[in-house]
């Protein structure tokens, strides 16, 4: 269960006496109170709808259920009759349904809330209540507190086959991308842009951001403040590290993940990379700032990027305004960066360029409308989101999540994690091991997008609350996977790698998803045919740029890495290779 | 170290020198000079037992000097202390020919050491070395990044890594980024209060000498910025005397990471070196990149291994104008007698004949540690020499299209 802010408790009275309005109206934390006059109208239309769509069943269903089915799936009748159906099928609802949010003991708020508890949709796996009995409802809620509780000893597992759940469920795509770009290229501001034009922020909290940019003379980075919040990146007009937010679209749900883009915080835009599915690479058009960019971080990012396997790129070539959306120089940038992608091996169909601007906005979500930029008829940032191709999802393998951070994320869970799921399921109850600290501990619950959920699966970053676990045992970079299915754990592994600088013998950092580790590359193996895997000259003594060669890589200390995990290579602040971990040496 | 005496026949390097460790630093001056088979001398302590008709009944310490022959050393970096395990050599009361002994060589007491095979050049030169009074470079160096700090001591031939530290700082969150600024807070505290601990601000030893070693800070990012400005704010808010002492000596550095071995690249940086005195430790620094940049030009004239290195001398590529061998004491502490001849007589030959430059290097240093990635050993030639690796050359690649393996 998340914590609950104490703002939306408020909220959650002020709506006290509208039914549409109940405790559940979370999708977006920051959309904040207000439903627009635009919700409400689609959601009286939609409500009709509905009504009209589920035929025989709509006697039996409340104003409220429909409500709820409404918002969860963006007033998206289809989905939401399928929902409603299904529910009143006795089948269970998708899992996009937030469980109901519960609190440790029953304050005003709390009696408040449970009125919005019991129209709150029933949490995945269990059987629709007809109860009205406040006494008994009051005891369920106990009950399902009880089992959330510290002293609690056992998290029930519902045993759900996760997989089915998860086929049942007709979510939405799931897509995690990831923002790169040299340093100060508009990253920030980009997705802060986008947030906002989306109406996850609202126009009170950017007003509050622009205020207090301008008071420390940084007005110009009140956007890109939606992401970079510290306050050490505030002052310095710098990201650090990367900031995570959330968007949806008809079809899809997004996770965005802001890179830093200053070559010292390398380590955590590695550490996003590996959470992500594609690449936004922001690319400033201005006048020298794609050449900086080009001197600075755009190639190493780009090549770390296509070392986590990503295959798909969207190019930004940001502040086309400082240009006057210069035809000729768009078309420079794209046909230059063309030529680096493709020796990067990212195939041409899978590149999208988009001419934009972040701080004005102008193709990001809506098209521009400047007659300068006439000639540019193609795509919005966002339409360009919505069409990039997933990866498949390896919901079949064993669980393996990558510990991003760790963190105490509620009052009740002495500890939290979060990461992506690179492969197979979790679901409330289970017992994972950690590793390298080979230590298990239990799931108490699940957070998607800060709703609670009962499982979830690859592809999506979620925070776990664990329990049964001391946080001495967990830190990041850590594998969490099934007890039966351990990682191993390798001290030398020999890994192909493609060579981005000259590689020698020396030590370097090692960095494998979100961990990082000192090591060192011992032994150059041998250079490979990059084609066909042959080996091309046993023992070279150096190895060059864009060439392939079989290394042995030593850690300092144990760690979990096993057969085909991707592995970046560092030395002295520079990336100097990427590959795959090929078997323990 | 202070030589107490010194008996060694000039022509054949035969003798016995008598030497009193000063310093930490000559504990380890002393593992690189003892190979096996040598004769130390020293104190050693042992516990007598009574045996009377009723069983043991005391147990006395008796101190004595004992020689053995030397079979292994064993190096405590961390604290210093180096065990000489070894057979008796000369018979006593106490202890039988040829018995097992193992001698723990201590700061401030004597010993005297006999050179098997005799005191080589490089033995010699290690010992003038460690003789070597002049006031030693010495820093303090904490490495640090966002909940990682390595807290060093640099001296001339070492880099200790005296502690380590961790503290949790969870990563900036969406809409709470509290328990970041709450980690780092806790995260530099407990840092400063080890860093405090080992340095010893206070304590004996500073105020024995009277002086104030410089402190280095580094950090990727703002990391290190942040920490002085948390010893400022610590040293005004507690008014500490020693602490405020200590600021003006406080340098920042950049560093490309949190590790140790990226006091390679800080030092090696010509800001930082003009700031500190010069050590051994950036001179090395800088040949290794001097090195590497050669490499990376695939420039005929840097090569490492043993082998190549050997045969890049024996065609007379490391030599006068700008020939360096580069060689980590390491090589000279090989358990092997021969091994270590080899070495011995590849540093003469470079030195003596062709009228090179021969660094030793220290396997405590991080260029030492770069250079142990070599094999150990490597060389700036004169001139380039090609395939000296004889290996056969590249073989056809083959201009192929299509997917790349990785
Ligand atoms: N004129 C113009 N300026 C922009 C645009 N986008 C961003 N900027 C400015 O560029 C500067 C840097 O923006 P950020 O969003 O912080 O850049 P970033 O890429 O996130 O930077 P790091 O995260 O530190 O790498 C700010 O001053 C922005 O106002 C744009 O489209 N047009
Ligand atoms: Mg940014």
């Amino acid at each position: 269960m998340p914590p609950k802010s104490g703002f939306s408790r408020t909220r959650n009275i002020d709506y006290d006496d509208d039914d549409a309005y109940d405790d559940d109206y979370y999708g977006e934390e920051e959309a904040e109170a207000e439903t627009t006059a635009d919700d409400k109208e689609q959601m009286r239309l939609g409500t009709i709808r509905v009504r009209e769509a589920l035929g025989e069943f709509e006697a039996g269903v409340g104003d409220s259920q429909i409500h709820e089915a409404l918002w969860h799936y963006y007033y998206d009748v289809g989905k939401s009759v399928t929902y409603l159906k299904n529910q009143l099928g006795g089948v269970q609802p998708p899992r996009d349904a937030p469980a109901p949010k519960k609190e440790k003991a029953m304050s005003k708020f709390d009696q408040a809330a449970s009125a919005a508890v019991q129209k709150a949709p029933i949490p995945a796996g269990t059987t629709p209540k007809k109860k009205r009995n406040p006494t008994a409802n009051t005891e369920k809620l106990a009950q399902s507190v009880g089992n959330l509780t510290v002293d609690e000893p056992r998290v029930k597992s519902k045993n759900l086959n996760v997989v089915d759940e998860f086929e049942k469920s007709g979510m939405k795509r799931m897509a995690n991308f990831v923002v790169v770009g040299h340093v100060d290229h508009g990253k920030s501001t980009l997705m802060g842009r986008l947030l906002y034009d989306l109406k996850v922020i609202d126009q009170r909290s950017i007003d509050k951001l622009r205020k207090e940019a301008e008071n420390i003379g940084k007005s110009s980075f009140a956007l890109a403040w939606v992401m970079d919040e510290t306050s050490e990146e505030r002052s310095r007009g710098i990201t650090v590290d990367i900031a995570t937010n959330y968007f949806q679209t008809d079809r899809t749900r997004f996770t965005i993940l802001d890179a830093p883009g200053h070559k010292d915080f390398i380590p955590n835009m590695i550490s996003g990379s590996s959470q992500a599915d594609f690449p936004v690479l922001v690319i400033d058009a201005s006048t020298n700032g794609f050449e900086s960019g080009l001197k600075g971080q755009t190639k190493e990012h780009i090549l770390i990027a296509r070392s986590m396997g990503m295959q798909h790129i969207i190019v930004a070539v940001n502040k086309m305004d400082t240009i006057a959306w210069s035809k000729s120089r768009f078309d420079e940038i794209s046909k230059r960066m063309t030529t680096f992608l493709t020796d990067a091996s990212f195939l041409e169909k899978r590149i999208t360029f988009i001419p934009l601007a972040g701080l004005t906005g102008e193709n990001v979500v809506k098209k521009v409308d400047h007659p300068a930029a006439d000639w540019y008829t193609g795509e919005t940032l966002l339409e360009a989101l919505e069409r990039v191709d997933l990866p498949q999802r390896n919901l079949q393998k064993a669980l393996r999540l990558s510990v991003a951070d760790v963190f105490r994320g509620d009052m009740r869970s002495p500890l939290s994690i979060s990461g992506r799921i690179e492969s197979g399921t979790i679901q409330v109850g289970d017992v994972i091991l950690a590793l390298p600290a080979n230590e298990t501990a239990t799931v108490k619950a699940i957070e998607i997008e800060d709703e609670p959920v009962d499982w979830a699966v690859a592809g999506q970053i979620p925070t776990l609350h664990l329990a049964d676990i001391d946080p001495v045992h967990l830190r990041q970079g850590d594998i969490v996977c099934p007890v039966n299915a351990p990682v191993k754990l390798v001290k030398a592994f020999s890994s192909k790698l493609l060579a981005f600088e000259h590689v020698l013998p020396c030590p370097v950092e090692v960095f494998r998803s979100t961990l990082s580790s000192p090591g060192s590359v011992r032994t150059l193996s041998a250079k490979l045919n990059k084609f066909t895997g042959e080996v091309v000259k046993k023992r070279p003594r150096i190895i060059k740029p864009g060439e392939v060669a079989r290394v042995v890589v030593v850690l300092e200390r144990e760690l979990p890495i096993e057969e085909g995990m991707r592995v970046v290579i560092r030395e002295r602040g520079r990336t100097i290779g990427a590959g795959l971990m090929e078997h323990v040496a | 170290m202070r030589l107490i005496y010194s008996k060694i026949e000039q022509k054949t390097g035969e003798g016995t020198v008598g030497l009193l460790p000063e310093e930490p630093e000559d504990m380890w001056h002393i593992y690189n000079l003892i190979q096996e088979k040598d004769i130390v001398r020293a104190r050693a302590v042992r516990r007598i037992s009574k045996i009377t008709e009723f069983g043991p009944t005391s147990s006395q310490r008796v101190a004595f000097d004992l020689e053995v022959a030397v079979l292994a050393t064993d190096f405590d970096i961390g604290s210093g202390q180096l065990h000489v395990i070894g057979r008796v050599a000369e018979q006593n009361e106490h202890a039988k020919m040829g018995a097992h002994h193992t001698l723990d060589l201590e700061l401030n007491r004597k010993f005297h050491l006999t050179k098997a095979d005799g005191w080589d050049s490089v033995a010699l030169q290690m010992l003038r070395e460690a003789c070597d009074v002049d006031r030693r470079a010495e820093l303090w160096a904490v490495v640090l990044g966002p909940g990682t700090a390595n807290i060093c001591i640099i001296t001339e031939h070492q880099t200790i890594l005296k502690q380590h530290i961790e503290v949790p700082v969870s990563r900036k969150r969406r809409g709470g980024v509290d328990s970041h600024t709450k980690g780092m807070e806790k995260f530099f505290s407990t840092t400063l209060a080890t860093l405090l601990r080992q340095m010893d601000l206070t304590g004996t030893s500073a105020a024995k000498l009277g002086k104030t070693l410089p402190l280095l800070l580094a950090s990727p990012g703002f990391v290190a910025q942040s920490f002085l400005q948390h010893i400022k704010d610590e040293a005004t808010r507690t008014t500490n005397k020693p602490l405020l002492a200590l600021i003006p000596s406080i340098v920042v550095a950049h560093s490309s990471s949190e590790h140790i071995h990226a006091l390679s690249d800080i030092l090696s940086s010509p800001t930082i070196a003009s700031k500190l005195s010069d050590t051994k430790y950036a001179r090395e620094t800088a040949l290794m990149d001097q090195f590497t940049t050669l490499m990376r030009h695939d420039d005929g004239r840097a090569w490492y291994g043993p082998r190549e290195v050997e045969r890049a001398v024996d065609k007379g590529g490391v030599g006068r104008g700008g020939g360096v061998l580069m060689i980590s004491n390491a090589l000279f502490r090989a358990q092997d007698v021969d091994e270590r001849r080899r070495w011995v007589k590849l540093v003469d030959r470079v030195r003596d004949i062709e009228g090179g430059e021969v660094r030793v290097f220290s396997s405590l240093h991080e260029s030492g540690k770069r250079l142990e990635g070599l094999g150990n050993i490597a060389a700036i030639l004169t001139y380039p020499i090609e395939d000296l690796d004889d290996e056969d050359g590249d073989l056809d690649e083959g201009d192929q299209e299509g997917d790349m393996i990785i």
